[in-house]
Formats: structure tokens, C-alpha cells, sequence
């Protein structure tokens, strides 16, 4: 049940969507033909400033009136349009994309720390949990997530991802069990500059999604994974922990691991796992994250899912299979399996 | 005898009460407090025979919580319950208390110059050797020692108002027992307890105790032995022993 | 006598094919069933209690109990518990008293619970090979850390956080006291849960001296008559409960008969012997929600910090409001009794009418704290009425971090939930002081079947988190999305914050 790709260039050369779109086309093994999805940084470089806001519209007519009028109290629309498609014998066109570049007013928001992060992501859980024929499925500056219904290499020639360039590019094939068919329903999920893929199911997810949202988090999406996003945007964003501490906070180590740690590990690590225990992800998954500056991939404490990384030159590849690396970069080196939740991180350097 | 002085002023509860801690471990005897004002615990849980502390100010509520062993002299009003569940030792206040003063106290001496407030002397209780003892030398107010279990609790009204005019006096009352300076209307007597006029052998078990309580306050103790006094009691140790039946 | 007798509650009966007039069965009964005339067992059944302790040391198996053998004209109105209970007031004019839990017969929402397992999209974990964590600390949690991390990797913690009860299983034993039940019960009760790695209350009955060494597995109980309360007490405990109310009998207190008050009692209660222990309702300093914030604070200044204060109250109709405010009282855990809670003693009509089922409430208790942000200031534990792991299980995924269990642990000594405690003739010798019933019951047997049935438990519970794919006792808490209702009606549904079967 689905396939992940990840990669990262460190130093932000830019790469088109060809290459993961084959790497993940070749994984469709591992997909249904029900959803893919592609998320790039880097993709709008005139408009970086801006929050690129990709929005699935029902209804141009009925809907989008509605969004305007709301983006245009909380900031300014800077631009926007539609995103173009491209018609595909198999994908139908349930909903229309469409991208806004929005500047938030800050001075709406005054006793927020992060005011700009704050009214998006009030604006995004606001008109998600509405569920009124408008869906925002990506809201970071300089990024954007594709996806819908249909195999991987469909719904890249339906948005034509070869003709946007990233340094950093995360693609999904899904095979679903939650919400098939539905567009919202593919990965990545994405909130902010966080975009999440996952393979796997998250038992905990019960007490995943109570515990974010009582931070002010709605989920909508009907799916485990969009709770990742948020539990990472928490953690890193609200908490301050660097990426590291994040992922030992959603799988840490075992208390008989932690109970024969030096006394200062110990103590560290106890904190961890009580103050963020609800926090702790369940069952199998293997996961990459990533922002703006960074590609993390990791997996369950039991590593009930695969996950295989390799590098090339400045680039990092984090995928489900070696094959799919190897599809994008036939020279790749360093083919490693990463240790049971246990971060790998790559990080921009430029 | 070693003396440290604390000022309170503005400080709180917490870092005063390890502040006598770290006094009484360092083996002073004579702890003076300045500048009281609110703080709540003070003594909470102390451990200490020989160990006096003198209160200059108005605590918080719980002066003497748990105590066992120190003596506390708060030149000042009390708040709430001085004197809750106070294990050993003494507190002398002078001036006057809130509500609940020596609230379950299971041991020790609650001296109050004044007035305190209701329900004082509620619950105390008494075991073996251990017998809590709450003097009041003006009066109080209404449920006094509701609940009691055991112990001594003595109002003297001595400002010249009448000691108890208010109900509910001994209500509930199933063990130790309650002096009241001169005459005690009916109607003020709570559910379960009987009141008689105290007889001379009475008079003479409680007779250290005024005396104790005189020399505290530098008064007089000759009117407090010569008064009359009643003296009031549980009409029956198991109280509500008769309420039931079996289902 | 207008009223007359009323039938038995349970007609004995003894073989005389198996009997072979033994006595045991006298000298077992402790409420004088059984006699012997003409070398024959006689029995009076009007006394009888069906505690079976005849029936269980009888060598011939020749003792039977039939319950209610008299039927009464039937009527869905005026039952028999009914019109007895009328009979017994009318003669008597008085209040009934009862033991045990409720004994109406409401629904029953955990059997209207059903929990989830894996198929195929996430595998389930077997716990005899893969690590299962049950695993749990009580206690206030920060909401968040702050670290320092350097660039050699090192991570410095700099939140501080307060002491927490370590658990490695959820499963606790509630506040029994030492003179509601023996001390024999007490020592088994603390030797099982010393050898578990949990903890028990002592209830409000002191801590005896005997049960020293087991203090560390001791959560010592303030509640409102203050008895065996003292600092000394109060250090011993690993934590602090104060009780505000049972749910047995919410908004009332107790009284521990003067007849149950003997000489060791009396010592560790602190008061005179044969005197009744009153424990009033309530507390009298609390008043108000700020007094409770003073006694917590009290008991934590006390004992310089470093015991966790725990609060216990019964499940009323506002428990979830209730809950919320102690959890700002400094408190760190929240114990909540649920309906059918048991008690040595109650009125009848509090423990039959009073108060809401566990389930309901843990479920409204913990969504109001994650509604509020401050689950994390106290720990929840459910109690009243867990009747096996897969109540423990479901307690914990509607919002529980633990469990009290009382009368189950009290059946693993041999209880057959008679439910006359309060007469203190248990012929078990557990609820009673006797000595000759007392001595019955032998501490280290007991703490051995105690323990059986928490490892038993624990063993299922892991067995039931691993089927649903969780290895982590936190994943499970408030997962409710793993929790099926029923044949549970829609508002209840609500409130449990559960879908329906089949959704």
C-alpha cells in the first residue's frame, strides 16, 4: 500500500518534474490508480514572498466568490488563476485547481508571535472544515502540491509537472483504503511550508488527531496522514524542537531502551515521551517530511514499512524502494536503510 | 539559643517555608517572620520541639498545617483554619481567626486572644495521649465544634459579649468536649449535643489550660478560674448509630 | 406483624445423600446458618447471605444456594426489591444501608463498546515477540518542552518537570481502608501490588504500621475526617489523594461503626477505640474550588514538593466542569468514581440513584481537558465498575490513563460480592475486623491471586492493544476512533465521541 519519494538538492539546483515522475510510475506496484501526488519548492520564484495557496474548487461559480471575499478580509490577493490541466483519458476532472498568492494582514492577527503562519492556517482549517466545495491543499511560499485521482504519470501529465522546477520534490502513489477516488484524500498533505507523504496506516491516529486538535488544528481530510503535518508544524514551528527532536517525539525509543540510557539521556528522553506521549505515532509508516529547508525521512519504532535512502552529489533520495532512487539517478551511492525511528535528514546548505 | 530573623515582604509561601526549614535544620530555635502578609502554610508540615516562631503580620490560611512540634506566635489576625490537622505544638494568636480554626487538629494548643470566625474546633479528634486543645478568648461564631471527635475547645468571651450567640454549637458532636463561659441559651445548642453546668471537679481539669492561656496574653487568670462555666458534651458517642437499617 | 415475614432471600439447602456432617459449613458461616441437631445439619436460610463460603469449603459439594426461591406475584413496576424495601421501612422507619456497587439495573455502557483489531492495512502486533509498552506515568506533563540543542548533538533539557507515579501496567488498586477491610486484605492488596510494579490507596483509615515496607506502593488518602492524617503519614505515601467523593455514595460521607473501630484500627485511624469514624461530607476547608487549590497546595508545601496530589471525586452530572478546575488546582491526577463504584457501606438510595456511569464520564472529563488545553496538567483515572481488561482497555481509549480496580481485587481473595460489608461479619475475612474471620484470610495466598489477575489483566490488555496495532499504552489513550458503540443511542454516542458499529 503505497509508495514514497523524496529528494532533496542541497545546495537548491533546481530539477523538473521528469525524473520523480518516472520514480514513482515505477513503483505503481505499489499503487491503485486511485491517487498520486507531487509537491515541489522552489516552483514560484517571482512570487516567493506570497503564500501560494492551491485551492480544489467544486464550482468555480458557487464557490470561489465565497473564498475571495474571505482571503480579501484576513490580506491581500496579490494574483491569481488557474492552475492549468491538461485533459488525461482517465482522470476526470471533478474539481477545479487553482492557485492564489496571498499577503495576510498581519496587524489582523496582533497577538500572535507568527501572525502570517497563524491567519493562513486559521484560514485553511477554516475553510477545510466547511467542506464547502472548497478545499485548500497547499499553503507554503514558493511550493505547490499537485495531485488527484489516477495513476502517478497521469496526474503528473495532467498538471504537466515537468514543466515546474524544485530543489525539493515529494511524490506519492496511493493505494487507499480511507477515501479512494478522492482528490483530497492523495498525498502529499501539506500546511504551511510542511508536506507530508506516507506510507502505512497510524493507529494511533484517535489519539493523534484529540491531541492536535486541541491546539486549534481541524482535520479534514479523512485520513491519518494530514495529522502528521500538523504534529510536525506544532512541534517545530510552536515548540521550537529542531527536526531530530521532532521525529524522537513521534517515534521514540522503547522505555527499555530509554531505562539503560546514562542518567541524562534518560531524563531527556522521559520528558519526551510524557510531555509528547499523545503525540506518539502507532502502527506502520514510513514517512518524509519535508520544508523549505529541509527533507526528513523516517519510520515506525517496529519498521513495519520500507525506507531506503541514497545520495548523489548534493542530493538526498528517500524512497520506499531502491528502484524508484535508482529510476530518477542511476548513479545514486550510499543506499542505506535507516534505523527504526530514526531520522534521516537532509538539509539545504545554500 | 540560635535566633534568624526572614523578611517576608513579598515573598512567597514556598521560599519562606524552606527558608524556616533550612532555619530549624540549622538548629535555630527563635525564627522571628517580618512583614506577614498573606502568605498561606506558613509551618506547613514543620517538625521541631523547642522551635518558636514568631509571626509579625497577618498569614494566610493553614498557619500550622500538619505541624508537629513548633510554636507559632502570630502577632497579628489569623486567616482560615490555623491550626488544620495539627499534629503537636502551639499556636498563640493575638488577635482574631477566620473560619475553621483548628479544623481536625489531633493534637497540640490553638491559644486565639479574640474572636474567630465559624466552625471553629470542627472535627478535632482525639487519641491516647494526644488531645488537641482550642482556647478562644472572645467569641465564635456559629457550628462550633461541629463534627467534634474529641479534644478541648474552651470560649471564654472575655471582651464582655456573650462567648456563643449563634447555632449550631456542638453540633454533631460525638467525643471531647466544650467549655463555655457562663450560660449557654438552648437554642443554640446543635443536633447531638447536651449541655450542664460545669461542676468544680470540671472546672479544676481545665483550670491548667486558662492558665496556660493567661500567661500567653499576659491577663489576669483569677476571673477565668472563679467564673462559671458550661459544659457541653456528645448526648451519645455513635450519634447517628440508629439512622440505619439493613437492606 | 402486620407485615409478617417476608420470603428468604436465598433458600440452603444440604444434601443429606452428601452431607457427612463435617461442620465445616458451621464453622465457616459467620451469619449462623447452619447448626446441628440429631447429627443432622440444620439450616436457618433466612440468615443466609450467599457469601458461599459454606458452599466453597464444603468437602461433599453438598450445599446449594438457590437465590429468591419465593416468587412474588411478578409486575414490572412493583418489583421485589421494591416492595421489600418498603416492608423494611415501614417497620423500621429508618435508612436502608447497602453494600457494594449499584445495583439497579441500568444498561451497562461497556458492554455496548466494541473494540477494533487490524486486517490487512496495518498489521496487528503479536506481544509475545514484539515489545508492547504498558508503561505509564501519572502526574502533571509540561505542554510543551524547551530544549538547547548544540551542534555536537547534544540536547539539554530545560523544562523541569514534577514528580509522576511510575506504573508498568495501568491497573492500580483503589482506596480500601484499613477498618472498611482487613488488614490481612490491606497486606495482601499491598504485596500484590508491591510485586506488580503499581500502586494502592490506603483508603482513609491511616497507614498501618505493618505495612510499612510496601509504602513506596502506597498512595496515602487525606479525605474529609482527616483520619491517620499526619505529616509522618503523609511522607510515606509515594502520592496524595485527597477525596472529595465516592461513587458509591457522592455528596455524602461515611461512617465507620464504632463496632468495625478495634483496638489496631483505632491506632491507625488515630481515634479512641470503639468510637465512630465520621468522615463527613465535605471537607470542611473546601468550600469552594480555591480551598481545594489550598489543601492541594497544602499537602504539596507539606511535603516540599515532591508527592504528586492526587484528587479524587465521584461522577456527578457536571464531573467534566468539576474535573477542569481541579486540574488548575496544582492537582496532578484526577480520580473519577463512576456510579458503580463499590463501598462497604451506603445508602442504598445513593448508590442505586446517584451519580453517572465511569464511561460517560471519563469521556466528557477528558474532552473537556483537550478542549480546554489542559490535558496535560493533570492524569485521568477511571474507577467504578471494571469488571475485566476489556473495561481497562476501553476506559483507557475513552481518556483514562489508568484504572482503580476495588472489588474485583477483593473477589480475587475470595469475595463473592455479598455485598453486606457493612455488617462486618465477612466470612472471608476480608471486610471485617474479627479476629477469627480476620485471620481466614491469608495474606500471602491472597497476594498471590491479586497479582495473578493484575498480570492476567495486563496480559490481555497487551494482547488486545497489540490485535489493534498499537505497541504503546499512550496510542491507545483517547484513541476512541478504536471504539465502536453498539446499540448505544445517538446523544450517547455524542458524548463518548464514538461512531456506531458498521460506521
Amino acid at each position: 500500500m503505497c509508495g514514497i519519494i523524496g529528494v532533496i538538492d542541497r545546495r537548491r539546483k533546481c530539477m523538473d518534474g521528469t525524473g520523480i515522475k518516472a520514480a514513482l510510475s515505477m513503483m505503481n506496484e505499489r499503487g491503485s490508480g486511485e491517487g498520486a501526488g507531487y509537491v515541489a519548492y522552489g516552483i514560484y520564484p517571482e512570487y516567493k514572498d506570497f503564500y501560494a495557496l492551491h485551492v480544489f474548487f467544486d464550482n468555480i461559480r458557487e464557490n470561489k466568490g465565497a473564498l475571495d471575499t474571505l482571503l480579501e478580509r484576513w490580506g491581500t490577493i496579490v494574483h491569481d488563476e488557474q492552475i492549468k490541466t491538461y485533459e488525461q483519458p482517465n482522470i476526470r476532472k471533478v474539481h477545479t485547481p487553482w492557485r492564489y498568492f496571498f499577503r495576510p494582514d498581519r496587524s489582523l492577527m496582533p497577538k500572535s508571535t507568527t501572525p502570517d503562519e497563524d491567519i493562513v492556517t486559521h484560514l485553511v482549517m477554516t475553510v477545510n472544515a466547511e467542506k464547502n466545495g472548497t478545499l485548500i491543499f497547499s499553503s507554503g511560499k514558493n511550493l505547490g502540491v499537485f495531485k488527484a485521482a489516477g495513476w502517478p504519470e497521469e496526474v503528473a501529465d495532467f498538471y504537466r509537472i515537468q514543466d515546474y522546477k524544485g530543489y525539493l520534490w515529494l511524490a506519492h502513489n496511493r493505494y487507499p483504503t480511507n477515501t479512494p477516488g478522492w482528490w483530497g484524500g492523495a498525498h502529499p498533505f501539506n500546511l504551511l511550508d510542511w508536506s507530508v507523504v506516507h506510507n502505512g496506516e497510524i493507529t494511533s491516529y484517535g489519539t493523534n488527531r484529540r491531541y492536535i486538535e486541541s491546539y486549534g488544528y481541524k482535520c479534514t481530510m479523512y485520513t491519518d496522514t494530514e495529522v502528521v503535518a500538523y504534529l510536525v508544524d506544532l512541534l517545530i514551528r510552536k515548540h521550537g524542537l529542531s527536526e531530530k527532536m521532532a521525529v524522537r517525539a513521534l517515534a521514540p525509543p522503547f522505555w527499555e531502551e530509554i531505562d539503560r540510557m546514562p542518567a541524562k539521556e534518560q531524563e531527556l528522553n522521559r520528558a519526551i515521551r510524557l510531555t509528547y506521549g499523545p503525540a506518539l505515532m502507532n502502527g506502520p509508516f514510513a514517512i518524509c517530511v519535508a520544508n523549505a529547508d529541509s527533507l526528513v525521512g523516517f519510520t515506525d519504532r517496529i519498521k513495519l514499512r520500507p525506507l531506503v535512502t541514497g545520495e548523489h552529489g548534493d542530493r538526498l533520495y528517500i524512497s520506499s524502494e531502491e528502484a524508484a532512487i535508482r529510476t530518477m539517478e542511476p548513479d545514486v551511492a550510499n543506499i542505506t536503510m535507516p534505523k527504526a525511528g530514526e531520522p534521516v535528514i537532509g538539509r539545504v546548505v545554500a | 539559643m540560635a535566633s534568624v530573623h526572614i523578611d517576608a515582604r513579598g515573598l512567597h509561601y514556598t521560599p519562606l517555608n524552606q527558608q524556616i526549614r533550612a532555619a530549624v535544620a540549622g538548629g535555630a530555635t527563635e525564627i522571628v517572620i517580618d512583614h506577614v502578609l498573606g502568605q498561606r502554610f506558613i509551618g506547613d508540615g514543620l517538625r521541631g520541639d523547642g522551635v518558636t516562631i514568631t509571626v509579625n503580620g497577618v498569614p494566610g490560611g493553614d498557619l500550622g498545617m500538619f505541624m508537629s512540634g513548633p510554636t507559632i506566635i502570630v502577632n497579628g489576625n489569623a486567616d482560615h483554619a490555623p491550626g488544620n490537622t495539627m499534629d503537636s505544638g502551639t499556636i498563640v494568636i493575638h488577635g482574631s481567626a477566620g473560619d475553621a480554626v483548628a479544623h481536625s487538629m489531633r493534637g497540640g494548643r490553638v491559644f486565639v486572644r479574640d474572636n474567630i470566625g465559624y466552625r471553629g474546633g470542627i472535627h478535632m479528634k482525639q487519641y491516647m495521649e494526644k488531645r488537641p486543645i482550642l482556647v478562644i478568648g472572645g467569641a465564635a461564631r456559629a457550628f462550633l465544634g461541629e463534627y467534634m471527635a474529641g479534644g478541648l475547645l474552651v470560649v471564654l468571651g472575655l471582651d464582655g459579649s456573650s462567648p456563643i450567640s449563634e447555632r449550631g454549637l456542638g453540633s454533631g458532636i460525638h467525643g471531647g468536649e466544650i467549655f463555655v463561659r457562663g450560660g449557654v441559651e438552648e437554642k443554640y445548642l446543635g443536633v447531638g449535643a447536651r449541655q450542664l453546668a460545669a461542676t468544680d471537679a470540671g472546672k479544676k481539669t481545665i483550670e491548667p489550660v486558662l492558665r496556660d492561656f493567661a500567661r500567653a496574653f499576659g491577663i489576669d487568670a483569677g476571673p477565668l478560674l472563679t467564673s462559671e462555666y458550661t459544659r457541653i458534651t456528645p448526648a451519645s458517642a455513635r450519634p447517628f448509630a440508629n439512622k440505619y437499617t439493613w437492606e | 406483624m402486620s407485615i409478617g415475614s417476608v420470603p428468604f432471600k436465598f433458600r440452603v439447602s444440604v444434601d443429606p445423600e452428601q452431607c457427612m456432617v463435617c461442620g465445616r459449613c458451621i464453622e465457616n458461616c459467620s451469619y449462623g446458618v447452619f447448626s446441628k441437631e440429631n447429627e443432622r445439619i440444620k439450616v436457618n436460610s433466612r440468615n443466609c447471605v450467599a457469601c458461599h463460603r459454606c458452599l466453597a469449603f464444603c468437602p461433599r459439594d453438598a450445599i446449594d444456594i438457590a437465590e429468591k426461591p419465593t416468587d412474588y406475584r411478578s409486575h414490572p413496576v412493583w418489583t421485589r426489591d421494591v416492595r421489600e424495601a418498603i416492608f423494611n421501612q415501614a417497620k423500621t422507619g429508618k435508612i436502608i444501608l447497602s453494600g457494594m456497587g449499584n445495583a439497579h439495573p441500568y444498561p451497562i455502557i461497556f458492554d455496548q463498546l466494541v473494540l477494533d483489531a487490524c486486517q490487512v492495512t496495518n498489521p496487528s502486533i503479536d506481544p509475545l515477540r514484539e515489545p508492547m509498552e504498558m508503561r505509564t506515568y501519572l502526574g502533571k506533563k509540561p505542554a510543551a518542552l524547551s530544549l538547547k540543542e548544540f551542534p555536537n548533538g547534544d540536547v539539554e533539557l530545560l523544562t523541569k518537570l514534577t514528580p509522576n507515579l511510575q506504573i508498568e501496567t495501568p491497573i492500580m488498586i483503589g482506596h480500601m481502608s484499613y477498618g472498611a477491610i482487613s488488614l490481612n486484605a490491606q497486606t495482601a492488596l499491598a504485596k500484590a501490588v508491591s510485586h506488580v510494579g503499581t500502586f494502592m490507596g490506603t483508603g482513609e483509615g491511616g497507614l498501618h504500621e505493618s505495612l510499612y515496607p510496601y509504602q513506596k506502593h502506597m498512595i496515602v488518602q487525606v479525605a474529609s475526617g482527616r483520619f491517620g492524617v499526619d505529616i509522618n503519614y503523609l511522607e510515606r505515601g509515594a502520592a496524595i489523594e485527597i477525596k472529595i467523593g465516592q461513587g458509591a455514595k457522592p455528596g455524602i460521607g461515611g461512617h465507620l461503626p464504632g463496632e468495625k473501630v478495634c483496638a489496631d484500627v483505632s491506632c491507625t485511624r488515630m481515634i479512641p477505640e470503639g468510637s465512630d469514624a465520621i468522615s463527613p461530607a465535605p471537607h470542611h476547608d473546601i468550600y469552594s474550588i480555591e480551598d481545594l487549590k489550598q489543601l492541594v497546595r497544602s499537602l504539596k508545601e507539606a511535603t516540599e514538593w515532591k508527592k504528586p496530589v492526587f484528587v479524587k471525586i465521584a461522577a456527578v452530572h457536571n464531573v467534566a466542569a468539576i474535573a477542569a478546575g481541579i486540574a488548575r488546582s496544582s492537582a496532578d491526577a484526577v480520580v473519577v468514581d463512576g456510579f458503580r463504584g463499590g463501598t462497604g457501606a451506603a445508602p442504598r438510595v445513593f448508590r442505586d440513584h446517584v451519580g453517572i456511569p465511569i464511561e460517560a464520564a471519563i469521556a466528557s472529563v477528558d474532552a473537556k481537558l483537550r478542549q480546554q488545553r489542559i490535558r496535560n496538567e493533570v492524569s485521568l483515572i477511571a474507577s467504578g465498575g471494571i469488571r475485566e481488561s476489556a473495561d481497562i482497555a476501553k476506559a483507557i481509549a475513552l481518556g483514562a490513563d489508568a484504572v482503580y480496580i476495588g472489588t474485583s481485587a477483593l473477589v480475587a481473595m475470595g469475595c463473592r460480592v455479598c455485598g453486606t460489608c457493612y455488617r462486618g461479619q465477612c466470612a472471608w475475612g476480608i471486610a471485617t475486623q474479627k479476629p477469627e474471620l480476620t485471620q481466614r484470610l491469608d495474606p500471602e495466598t491472597a497476594s498471590v491471586q491479586v497479582a495473578n489477575l493484575i498480570h492476567a489483566w495486563t496480559d490481555e490488555l497487551a494482547e488486545l492493544m497489540g490485535a489493534a496495532g498499537i505497541n504503546s499504552i499512550e496510542s491507545l489513550r483517547g484513541n476512541r476512533d478504536r471504539l465502536r458503540g453498539y446499540m448505544l443511542d445517538e446523544s450517547l454516542m455524542q458524548v463518548l465521541d464514538v461512531k456506531s458499529v458498521g460506521a
